[in-house]
């Protein structure tokens, strides 16, 4: 599995992030290093193993339906740069 | 040639818990702008979500009423995208390893002839938990817009069904049937106006035996009214532009309801690349066997189940016994009635689906409101059968109690509403009235039978309409031979 220059972009794109053509090479340079990593991982026989979701081999704990949280706008919204009648503010967004 | 319309339909269910489903906010709809927003809500730096119990096990309880398999295993996964009302820039929902696996939904549809239906089985392909964004306002902020944060991690089941509808009428059969279904089993409000159960419909245009045609999605319907519109007026646009010669580009479009026509949303290329992966914030869920029976231990009679044992053992018709399964307070309405009258189901559901619906519709209310109780209804409907009053007595009767309440023997009593089942007295009545009016006798016995019509009026008159008229016609009959 190859990643081309334009994949790096396209990701970038994707997650929102800047990137000059300098960035873009230096991280296509380490992400090719990683894709090896993940080659010489894809070569080792794993049939017959369920493939895991996460780290740990451990399940999910469950919290019981109980509201907890109670009101703390303004404590939250103190750190908001514009609010106004309780709604938090951001440039326009419109599809 | 012949168009045949595929649709497939994604409904969002918002679940009924108290809290959200990684958080400990309250989900209660109405409340002042993000005051039942918490930290994990806001996605402030270092929090977790813990998962809800009671928005899993509602999504078991779905997943057995609708036949499905159970994941004993599944997992949530991170779909990724950017807007304001999602803080986290990602949605926990899950991906390859939904909850709910495969079930089915048997519906009803109704077709051109009033009264009739046909039965269809629509394929559910799964059913996934995930969790609400919040709410943009994009009014009145001078440019801005305003978030309210408060949706955001309601939990929602998703439950997507195959391409198996054809029509925009079984698309709506579809859609009221789980919607009748999710409030039976009681894990979801169905509340349409607060975007409680929200359809997706993904339409595409074939011809008949050819392979699916290219589907756009209409997004957000929130009535069963716009869900057919919309698919009606989609279905119309793919089949005009595909007979000029045109192609359709898969997207997703937007139903104005206001013009009645679908739109296609302005969007990105990539917009769809969602780039799903496990989200590490969660570990996956559990669920054994021992938890699922104790979820089907509190799962209703279902709906079809009762369907089927309506027509079968208290003979009602396919109709009747769908429109009182409509919803699980109307079934329990009807069964309550009928245990007051036991062997009288036609008479419970004439009066019901008649008398009954019609004052309700008339004041907006609904089967909860009735301010008639199943015992005085059926306390009613036992003097009908018994021949104390007449039908036209029983809906002064009605009138009463739906009005001014009371005991139905008492109204009967103190109205005299009684029908007149005494044999001595009705033959001296039809007596009378032979003798008054020889001339129509004369006609009668002479072969003209429709006279006989002005002596049952008569009669009845006579009686104040209290003679029960099978009897009266009875005696009539027999005195006028002669």
């Amino acid at each position: 599995m190859s990643l081309s220059i334009n994949d790096v972009y396209k990701v970038a794109r994707l997650a929102r992030l800047g990137m000059t053509e300098q960035e873009a090479q230096t991280a296509h340079a380490q992400l090719l290093t990683i894709f090896g990593l993940i080659a010489e991982m894809q070569a080792v026989d794993t049939n017959g193993i369920a493939p895991m979701s996460h780290a740990q081999d451990i399940s999910q704990r469950l919290r019981e339906d109980v509201v907890t949280e109670h009101n703390q706008r303004e404590l939250f919204q103190a750190a908001a740069p514009q609010i106004k009648e309780g709604l938090y503010l951001v440039p326009q967004v419109i599809e | 040639m012949q168009w045949e319309i595929v649709i497939g339909l994604e409904i969002h269910t918002q679940l009924s818990t108290s809290s959200k489903i990684f958080s400990g906010a309250s989900t209660a709809f109405g409340a002042e702008p993000n005051t039942q927003a918490c930290a994990v809500d806001l996605a402030l730096p270092g929090v977790l979500p813990v998962l809800n119990r009671g928005a899993v096990e509602r999504a078991i309880k779905f997943g057995l009423a609708v036949g499905a398999h159970i994941a004993p295993r599944s997992v949530f996964s991170r779909k990724n995208y950017f807007y304001p009302d999602l803080p986290k820039g990602y949605q926990i929902s899950q991906f390859d390893l939904p909850i709910v696996g495969q079930g089915s939904l048997t519906i009803q549809v109704p077709t051109a002839t009033a009264g009739q239906t046909y039965k269809k089985v629509v394929r559910l392909t799964r059913a996934h938990l995930e969790e609400d964004a919040g709410k943009s306002l994009h009014e009145d902020f001078h440019g801005m817009t305003g978030i309210d944060l408060n949706r955001a991690g309601t939990p929602l089941l998703e439950i997507v069904s195959e391409p198996d509808m054809r029509s925009a009428a079984e698309a709506v059969a579809y859609a009221k049937m789980l919607h009748t279904l999710v409030r039976w089993i009681g894990i979801c409000d169905g509340n349409m106006q607060e975007g409680s159960f929200r359809c997706d419909a993904n339409v595409s245009v074939r011809r008949p035996g050819a392979e699916l045609g290219t589907r756009r999605e209409i997004k957000n319907l929130n009535s069963f009214r716009f869900l057919q519109q919309a698919i009606e007026y989609e279905a119309q646009w793919q089949i005009d532009t595909l007979e000029n010669g045109g192609t359709i580009q898969q997207a997703t479009v937007l139903f104005n309801a206001d013009i009645g026509e679908t739109r296609a949303m302005r969007s990105k290329e990539d917009a769809h690349d969602y780039r799903y992966f496990p989200d590490p914030d969660l570990l996956p869920l559990a669920i054994n066997n021992e938890w699922i029976e104790q979820v089907r231990g509190t799962l209703p009679e279902l709906p079809l189940s009762k369907q089927a044992r309506y027509v079968a053992d208290l003979g009602l018709s396919v109709y009747d016994a769908d429109t009182l399964t409509s919803s699980r307070e109307m079934a329990d309405f009807f069964e309550a009635t009928l245990n007051e009258v036991p062997k009288e189901a036609k008479l419970c559901a004439n009066w019901l689906m008649g008398d009954v619906s019609a004052s309700l519709n008339r004041e907006d209310r609904d089967i909860t409101q009735c301010p008639i109780s199943p015992v005085q209804l059926g306390g009613m409907l036992k003097r009908i059968a018994d021949g104390t009053i007449s039908n036209a007595a029983a809906k002064e009767v009605f009138k009463i109690l739906w009005s001014e309440g009371g005991t139905p023997d008492t109204i009967i009593e103190t109205k005299g509403l009684k029908q007149m089942s005494d044999v001595g007295a009705m033959e001296a009545m039809v007596d009378e009235i032979i003798a008054a009016n020889p001339v129509q006798v004369a006609e009668y016995r002479s072969g003209k039978e429709k006279v006989f019509g002005f002596f049952v009026g008569l009669a009845m008159k006579a009686s104040k309409g209290k003679a029960n008229p099978t009897q009266m016609n009875e005696i009539l009959k027999r005195k006028l031979a002669g």
